[in-house]
């Protein structure tokens, strides 16, 4: 039992502990609790962050003997700020459902925690299918988070999320049997390096299939263009906690497969897929921007500038350069701290006027100020505004698209003149301008409970676009042994066909 | 008097045919729960008669024992099924087959 | 190479306007006026002086001296540090920042006395010195691009900072969107840079851009230098991308003056002279800059001439200065382009404040036909503009007179060609200042204010600007700019130059002629020229057009090919599709769940026959 294994299983802990206690009492347990994980996850940071490019916290005892299935857990540089990230944002999700959610309180709060125990599990297991395991159990509160607490169509959003996932899993499951037929494990670390060895000899067609069976998996869930369409109905049926933590943890949870699994395992498919996937993420990045340009809904607005965002992400990674790679683990804690942030202030405004039309609203910095100004400053970090966090991981994807392929970065590049326009253009209608005569205002300006929420996000937005170096450093040390690990493999591979 | 011939194994088969016949055709055509219960265990008796004869035939005990089985089995089958028509009746006060269907969709 | 000198700290220069940000920004509200205006004006003139001290202790600044803070952002082989470096052009940039930054921000404190908002006015600007310090100090392309992005974005905050005005909102939305299309470029260059050099550090890019030969056809390099080019365009309100500086005059007079007069819209001149080592190993793309410039410049003076807001007047007139700027740079006189900057900069954030004044003293009112013999009303006012008027105008021996003359030379020198439109355009810059002045401040007052002479704050940095105008071509900034930019040995055509000061001096007289002595023959050449006219007049609908064939399409397109058609109708459709069908193959086959107990028992009957059946087929024997 190490720190890690301890801040995997007190989410579950306090999950269950709020079952127990009266729902009165609920919310405050959640919110100390919460925090206490995320003191205990901080403890992390310092000796991964020592030696980042190694497992660090590893945990590897037997779970189940026959077959084998191992309860292996270990962390780096790369699931190191993910996990904190996890940790960070659900006392934030607690404080923002301090009064949105007013009926059956104390199970919101338990999925809620349920939810935290899936995607730090997710982050933290090494073994494929204790992965698994995890990769379900977040589906599970989320769909109950969407189901019960959700605005008018939950019911369809939350089963066409919960379909669209599951079909992908599935195929992830298949593919995780095949590799132990093959293998004769599920430790990810041990048939990492079975198939770089080349003591899983995989056909290339195999490979293929293999990589596709994870990487679609993964895809559904980034989500890549065109298999996103779940996301803009969960996101405008959710209620804020399950949007910020659908779009901030969620779906970082495909980004990390793909870099965790996809590319080690399955180097040489991932390079011959490449410009497929990166064609895809180039169109979902346009595709994505343009139509977030002219939606009516705020939430959707900012669900589909997270298709155009999560695609840096995928170009990033397919780069198959350090700069690349850095950038997209950079994008993702990026995405999740700014959209995140998004999707609590559209929130806040929701609570006060009842509407996501973004028409309901207009001239809002008079009556808010403060809320127009945190507004802005988080709008401007979403379109990659130079000293805040976007513009670090979205220059690091472009420069390596660019190294990749140079038409690569011009295309992508496209995304970030209508990432201005949508989020300029969404910021004006609702904030300046005098209040429209057929609007009325129940605006009121952010009170405490809601500053501190979404303060801790704010100052992380200025933090990691200035002191970039901190927070990248580990992240490159363990992109760059990934990045080893899958050339050393392609290499191999080329020499054994000679 | 010479001991009359054995009667050959295809009467035996012949007449437990005849029974399960008549038990599926009762099952299919009556509408009450009763007679159709009690058409089910008419296949069943049809088919211990078969394992009987069978057993006989080859000198076999297998044929008994699947015999007691299937007797305890009915056994269990018409405790736990009158039991179950007799709430039927008690909430719908009726035995009629077709009026019996809420599982329907 | 770093210099012999220890470390100037350097980083206070941008640092200390931060610092006033983010003093009036956080606590603004609370501190009053006075102490509001204390911290704005007080940060930027210490930056000012530390920029005074910073450059007497380095002089002679042979070489650049660069300061290191550490890393920014490090990945592989690609390493940012935060680095600033001055050398001559730096100097005189920062020199130009934060001097005319000083005058423009106490000017600012009477201007907006009666503002709303007044603390957000102050934070902004002092956020703008920071990114625009932080532009010309940085020593690599990134660094620079955050101060270039950053201005831009406290250019869009200031445009947009009647916030209750659609326009003024409008206004900075554009301005912000087709910088980024600038920006766009700037950053691709960015990245090929990074592909061919290695690096993105000034000193390294331009030592290897050194050893290059010129290209002769079109290479990576001319790629790099056009896109370089683009951006520039952007922030530099070039063709094609010069359509939000017009609209950017939606923002308070003093922004005009020091953010889309003097200083911001003059970094894409400064980015491209920066990037000279690059810039003159591509020939193309050389061509190409003063093509732009000259194009911009012909084009903007023409709708100068026809417009009547007396801020729209002169934000033509910057688009076309600027064109000058290019042109400059286009014809390999980095040197002249910089010192048109340094002296427009004088003159031209004079014209704008000196407007401002104007338009303070008649409450609001900023359309030139309705004013008129101002110049006996508020006589401070006139006098100091009037310093502005024969400096942009080109009368010797004033500022403007000394760089338009050292652009137009080496225009010449390029092309002769481009000479003969280069004087062309300064009559017509001389035409449109003076009919401008003259409907302002001769003739009868055709409006219905009372007009009333500004506080001396601000006709105080009006005198101090007005000396500059007068004096500022005596600065010999080509000459201190030597060790940047060898000077060319071109000779000092004496025709040539009589030729460009007679061409303004007509301007002039043609303007007296036209709206003092005979007042009603505009109106009847205009007339005359009709459809010409009304196409000038609305600026040869070009905002039209870019809306027709661009924006329209483009959202218009997206509404309901991308969105409705792709997204919702094909993807979204193909996912609930699969759904539907399995619903229907549910619907089909749930018939065989009837509920019914004889007939599953007619089923399993029907099933066990078909079973008997297939076995007998099979040969039952084998059973």
């Amino acid at each position: 039992m190490n720190l890690l294994d301890l801040v995997i299983f007190l989410p579950a802990v306090a999950f269950l502990l709020l079952l127990l206690i009266p729902a009165a009492s609920s919310r405050q347990a959640a919110l100390a609790l919460s925090i206490v994980i995320f003191l205990a996850s901080l403890g992390l940071i310092g000796p991964v962050t020592a030696n980042p490019a190694a497992y660090s916290f590893e945990n590897n005892i037997p779970w189940i003997e026959t077959p084998n299935i191992r309860y292996h857990t270990g962390i780096d540089g790369l699931s190191l700020w993910l996990i904190i990230l996890s940790t960070l944002l659900t006392p934030l999700c607690v404080l923002i459902s301090w009064n949105y959610i007013s009926h059956r309180v104390k199970e919101f709060y338990a999925f809620l925690l349920l939810l935290e125990f899936g995607v730090v599990g997710v982050f933290a297991a090494l073994d494929l299918f204790l992965f698994y395991v995890f990769w379900e159990v977040t589906l599970v509160p989320m769909y109950f988070l969407i189901g019960i607490w959700g605005h008018d169509r939950r019911i369809y959003a939350t089963v066409k999320f919960f379909l669209y996932t599951m079909a992908g899993s599935v195929l992830m499951l298949a593919a995780i049997l095949y590799l132990y037929t093959q293998g004769g494990t599920f430790d990810y670390t041990v048939l990492t390096k079975l198939l770089q060895e080349g003591r899983i000899n995989l056909s290339h067609n195999a490979e293929i299939y293999l990589f596709l069976a994870f990487f679609i998996a993964f895809a559904i869930k980034v989500p890549l263009w065109p298999l996103h369409t779940w996301l803009p109905d969960a996101h405008v049926e959710a209620p804020t906690a399950g949007s910020v933590m659908l779009a901030s943890v969620m779906l970082k949870m495909g980004c990390y497969g793909i870099v965790r699994f996809c590319l080690p395992m399955f180097p040489g498919a991932a390079r011959e897929l490449a410009p497929w996937i990166a064609g895809f993420a180039l169109v979902g990045i346009s595709v994505g921007a343009l139509v977030a340009m002219v939606q009516p809904n705020m939430k959707k607005l900012v669900a589909y500038s997270s298709v155009s965002h999560l695609g840096f992400v995928v170009l990033g990674t397919f780069a198959f350069n350090q700069q690349g790679l850095d950038g997209a683990v950079y994008q993702m804690l990026n995405h999740g701290v700014s959209t995140g942030a998004l999707f609590m202030l559209v929130g806040f405004l929701y609570e006060r006027q009842h509407s996501l039309e973004i028409k309901a609203y207009g001239g809002v910095a008079t009556v808010a100020p403060k809320l127009a100004v945190i507004f802005m400053i988080t709008t401007l970090a979403s379109i990659g505004l130079p000293l805040l966090n976007n513009f670090v991981g979205e220059f690091l994807v472009l420069q390596g698209a660019a190294i990749a392929n140079f038409r690569w970065a011009v295309f992508a590049a496209l995304g970030v003149i209508f990432s201005a326009c949508y989020m300029l253009w969404m910021y004006q209608r609702t904030f300046l301008g005098k209040t429209p005569h057929d609007v009325e205002h129940h605006v009121t300006d952010i009170n405490t409970r809601e500053l501190v929420a979404v303060a801790p996000l704010v100052i992380l937005m200025v933090w990691m676009g200035t002191a970039a170096g901190g927070f990248l450093n580990p992240i490159s040390a363990a992109n760059a042994k990934i990045l080893e690990q899958s050339k050393a493999r392609v290499e191999m591979r080329a020499a054994n066909a000679r | 008097m010479p001991p009359p011939p054995p009667v050959p194994l295809v009467a035996y088969l012949t007449l437990s045919a005849i029974l399960f016949v008549l038990g599926v055709a009762g099952f299919l055509i009556r509408k009450n729960l009763i007679t159709m219960f009690m058409s089910i265990e008419l296949m069943l008796n049809a088919v211990n008669l078969s394992f009987v004869s069978f057993s006989y035939h080859l000198k076999q005990t297998d044929g008994h024992l699947f015999t007691f089985f299937v007797m305890v089995v009915a056994a269990a089958e018409a405790a736990v099924g009158l039991a179950i028509i007799l709430t039927v009746f008690k909430n719908r006060a009726t035995l009629m087959v077709d009026e019996v269907d809420s599982l329907k969709l | 190479m770093h210099s012999l000198h220890s470390s100037q700290s350097l980083w206070l220069i941008p640092v200390l306007p931060l610092l006033g940000f983010l003093i009036n920004g956080l606590l603004g509200k609370r501190l009053g006026k006075g102490a509001v205006s204390l911290v704005a004006v007080g940060t930027v003139a210490a930056s000012f002086a530390w920029v005074l001290k910073c450059i007497s202790a380095l002089m002679p600044l042979e070489h650049s001296h660069i300061e290191t803070y550490g890393t920014w952002i490090a990945s592989g082989a690609l390493n940012i540090p935060v680095e600033l470096a001055i050398d001559r052009l730096t100097a005189v940039m920062l020199l130009v920042v934060t001097g005319i930054g000083s005058l423009i921000h106490i000017y600012a404190t009477g201007y907006m006395s009666h503002e709303e908002g007044y603390e957000r006015f102050f934070a902004y600007l002092n956020l703008f010195m920071f990114f625009m310090l932080t532009l010309v100090l940085a020593n690599n392309y990134l660094l620079l691009f955050v101060g270039w992005e950053g201005v831009g974005l406290c250019s869009y905050l200031l445009i947009g900072f009647y916030y209750l005005k659609l326009s003024a909102t409008n206004a900075g939305n554009k301005a912000f969107i087709v910088n980024r299309i600038g920006d766009f470029g700037f950053s691709l260059a960015m990245f090929l840079i990074f592909v061919h050099f290695g690096s993105l550090s000034f000193p390294a890019v331009f030592e290897k851009a050194k050893a290059l030969s010129p290209e002769s056809g079109f290479g990576w390099l001319t790629a790099i230098c056009l896109l370089l080019l683009v951006g520039a365009t952007g922030k530099s309100a070039q063709v094609p991308l010069y359509v939000w500086l017009p609209d950017a005059m939606e923002g308070p007079t003093p922004v005009s003056a020091l953010i889309h007069a003097a200083t911001m819209v003059t970094a894409g001149v400064y980015m491209v002279a920066r990037s000279a080592a690059l810039f003159v190993n591509a020939p193309i793309a050389m061509e190409v800059v003063a093509y732009v410039g000259l194009i911009t410049a012909v084009l903007a003076a023409t709708i100068g001439i026809t417009q009547f807001d007396i801020k729209k007047v002169f934000a033509y007139s910057t688009v076309s200065q600027l064109g000058y700027m290019f042109l400059a740079l286009g014809c390999g006189a980095f040197s002249a382009g910089i010192f048109h900057v340094v002296t427009h900069a004088f003159f031209k954030a004079l014209l704008f404040l000196g407007a401002g004044s104007v338009i303070h003293a008649l409450e609001g009112e900023q359309d030139i036909r309705h004013m008129g013999g101002l110049r006996s009303k508020i006589p401070v006012t006139f006098l100091t503009l009037a310093c502005a008027w024969v400096a942009i105008a080109g009368v010797p021996p004033f500022s403007g007179f000394h760089s338009k003359d050292e652009i137009l030379l080496a225009a010449h020198h390029h092309h002769p060609w481009m000479y003969w439109v280069g004087v062309i355009t300064a009559g017509m810059t001389a035409f449109y200042v003076s009919r401008c002045m003259f409907m302002t401040f001769f003739g009868e007052y055709r409006g219905h204010h009372h007009p009333h002479e500004s506080p001396w704050v601000m006709t105080g940095p009006l005198a101090v600007l007005a000396v500059l105008s007068l004096a500022g071509g005596y600065t010999h900034i080509p000459q201190f700019l030597e060790p940047v930019f060898p000077l060319k040995g071109g000779e000092h055509d004496s025709t040539l130059v009589a030729i460009s000061v007679a061409a303004g001096l007509a301007g002039i007289a043609l303007a007296w002629f036209l709206y003092v002595l005979s007042p009603e023959t505009p109106k009847s050449i205009a007339s005359a020229l009709g459809g010409l006219y009304r196409a000038v007049y609305n600026k040869y609908y070009v905002d039209e057009v870019y809306y027709g064939t661009i924006v329209h399409p483009l959202v218009d397109g997206s509404k309901s090919i991308l969105w409705k058609g792709l997204d919702a109708g094909i993807v979204d459709g193909a996912v609930n599709g699969a759904g539907t069908l399995a619903r229907m193959i549910g619907g089909i086959t749930r018939r065989f769940q009837t509920g019914n107990i004889r007939s599953y028992a007619a089923w399993v009957v029907l099933g066990s026959l078909l079973v008997l059946a297939a076995m007998t087929a099979m040969g039952g024997s084998s059973l």
